[in-house]
């Protein structure tokens, strides 16, 4: 469970999230959504400890970013926008460093890289050089090292840019098939993602919760268009 | 320690999956080569030891371990991995230090290669090894001061470049800071304490003994000292720039 309790966070006189309260349920997968600028990703790397709030405080599984980053890291898996990667390491030598630092028993590592391997197709791309993958290939190696410790919170910041419309259906799959004992925040530009994956939806806009309800009222809001109400709510505010 | 650990490796394999570390050793092994025997006219003197070699350590060092620090953090900050790293199960300290000793143990690597000079002045005489051991000691421990100024300077920019230039440039003055020419300057508007700590901050001075074989336990604690200052700025500036 993820719970937001009256977060602020300015840079220099810029308030980018504003007094932001929310929360997130076991099997719960909530589509962040929000213009360019609006402050999604700034929330994101708030609930992952990246970065500290101005005022506030997270919960992530009742542990606070502020007071046990290290317990709030290790019960999240977080693909951080841009799914930043060590391009000069191979995507098989990657996945172990990840396992080694997410304290995966020697035993279990095997398994734990060949289900991400299984999950994200990534068979053929074990020997390579992740400066090498194709921008898909790199966005599904930063989900495989988001998933494999089995996390019961993920944060996907934009999960599906820059893959194609394959690979979109494998990965959104994939979130549906491993959402029901998880809570999962995913952000994204692609509205047609929360119809597809999301069963609630919050949109910020100027740092501003301007929507929190489930997905299907959202359309039903927009009168059958995820657009039309995006536009309305943000442009409002 | 354990994160401390795995952070090294991937570090240190980081180095030599490119050809950069390659590049690297050779030039230090060239330079340094070039410098004993044409500059510091090691045939010439008659003498068994290593002082021209190690003489001329620091200044090869004020150049080759800024290009190997300038990256340890400005390249995770321009690329974006350090949200990857620093938003897994790790503390910011355990980053630090991971990287400062593969970049440490790499530089170590480019010095123990340089043991054909200890064997070609055991060959042609009888040096005094253990001035040379004391030596290599100093090298290690000033190569080990460098490379902290450097990662913490790194921390302050995304900019490789400027990491680099900025990390000569604060290593120069702690070089520097022992010589009549710094502390002439120092003198003419800071008390006469003052400028006797300047004095002794100087990377120079500590060096110098230990490579004439004068094990003293006051530079040794200099050399620990100036390592554990700078990566502790380095742990407060990652920190504090990490969301920027």
């Amino acid at each position: 469970m993820i719970e937001i309790k009256e977060v602020s966070k300015k840079y220099d006189s810029q308030i980018v999230v504003n007094n932001l309260s929310l929360k997130v349920s076991k099997g719960e997968v909530l589509g962040f959504l929000g213009p360019n600028g609006a402050g999604k990703t700034t929330t994101m790397k708030m609930i992952t400890g990246f970065i500290n709030p101005n005022a506030g405080d997270i919960l992530v599984n009742n542990y606070s970013v502020l007071k046990n980053p290290l317990e709030v890291k290790k019960s999240i898996g977080y693909l951080p926008e841009g799914a930043p990667h060590y391009g000069e390491m191979k995507t098989g030598d990657f996945l172990k460093f990840i396992s080694k630092i997410r304290n995966i028993s020697k035993e279990k590592t095997n398994d734990a890289i060949n289900y991400v391997i299984e999950a994200l197709s990534l068979e053929t791309m074990l020997e390579k050089r992740i400066e090498h993958l194709s921008k898909g290939f790199k966005r599904r190696v930063g989900l495989a090292q988001a998933i494999i410790h089995n996390p019961n919170i993920l944060i996907l910041d934009e999960p599906t840019d820059g893959l194609d419309p394959n690979q979109k259906h494998e990965v959104r799959n994939l979130i549906k098939k491993i959402s029901k004992d998880k809570t999962i925040i995913i952000s994204t530009h692609i509205l047609e993602e929360v119809g597809a994956v999301c069963s609630n939806a919050s949109i910020i806009a100027n740092g501003n919760l301007v929507y929190h309800d489930s997905a299907v009222n959202l359309k039903k809001l927009g009168k059958g268009s995820y657009d039309e109400v995006f536009r309305k709510l943000t442009t409002e505010q | 320690m354990k994160n401390v650990g795995i952070i090294f490796e991937r570090e240190f394999k980081s180095y030599f999956a490119t050809p950069i570390a390659y590049v690297f050793i050779v030039i230090f092994l060239i330079l340094s080569g070039a410098l004993t025997f044409y500059m510091g006219n090691f045939f010439e003197r008659e003498q068994a030891d290593l002082l021209p070699f190690f003489s001329f350590h620091p200044w090869l060092y004020l150049f080759l371990v800024p290009a190997v620090s300038m990256k340890l953090w400005a390249e995770e900050r321009k690329s974006g991995t350090i949200e990857l790293i620093l938003t897994l199960p790790i503390k910011t300290s355990e980053a630090v230090l991971g990287k400062f000793f593969a970049a440490w143990a790499f530089i170590s690597i480019s010095l123990l290669l340089t043991f054909p000079m200890w064997i070609t002045v055991n060959y042609l005489g009888n040096p005094d090894n253990g001035i040379i051991f004391s030596a290599y000691l100093g090298s290690l421990l000033m190569a080990g001061g460098f490379l902290a100024i450097g990662s913490c300077v790194s921390s302050f920019t995304q900019n490789q470049v400027i990491a680099f230039i900025l990390s000569v440039v604060v290593c120069f003055v702690f070089l520097m800071s022992g010589t009549n020419l710094v502390l002439d300057f120092f003198s003419m508007f800071l008390h006469q304490s003052l400028v006797d700590i300047i004095s002794s901050l100087s990377i120079l001075s500590h060096f110098s003994s230990l490579s004439k074989g004068i094990i003293d336990i006051r530079d040794l604690i200099y050399y620990v000292a100036l390592i554990l200052l700078w990566l502790y700025v380095n742990i407060e500036i990652v920190n504090i720039k990490k969301g920027e």
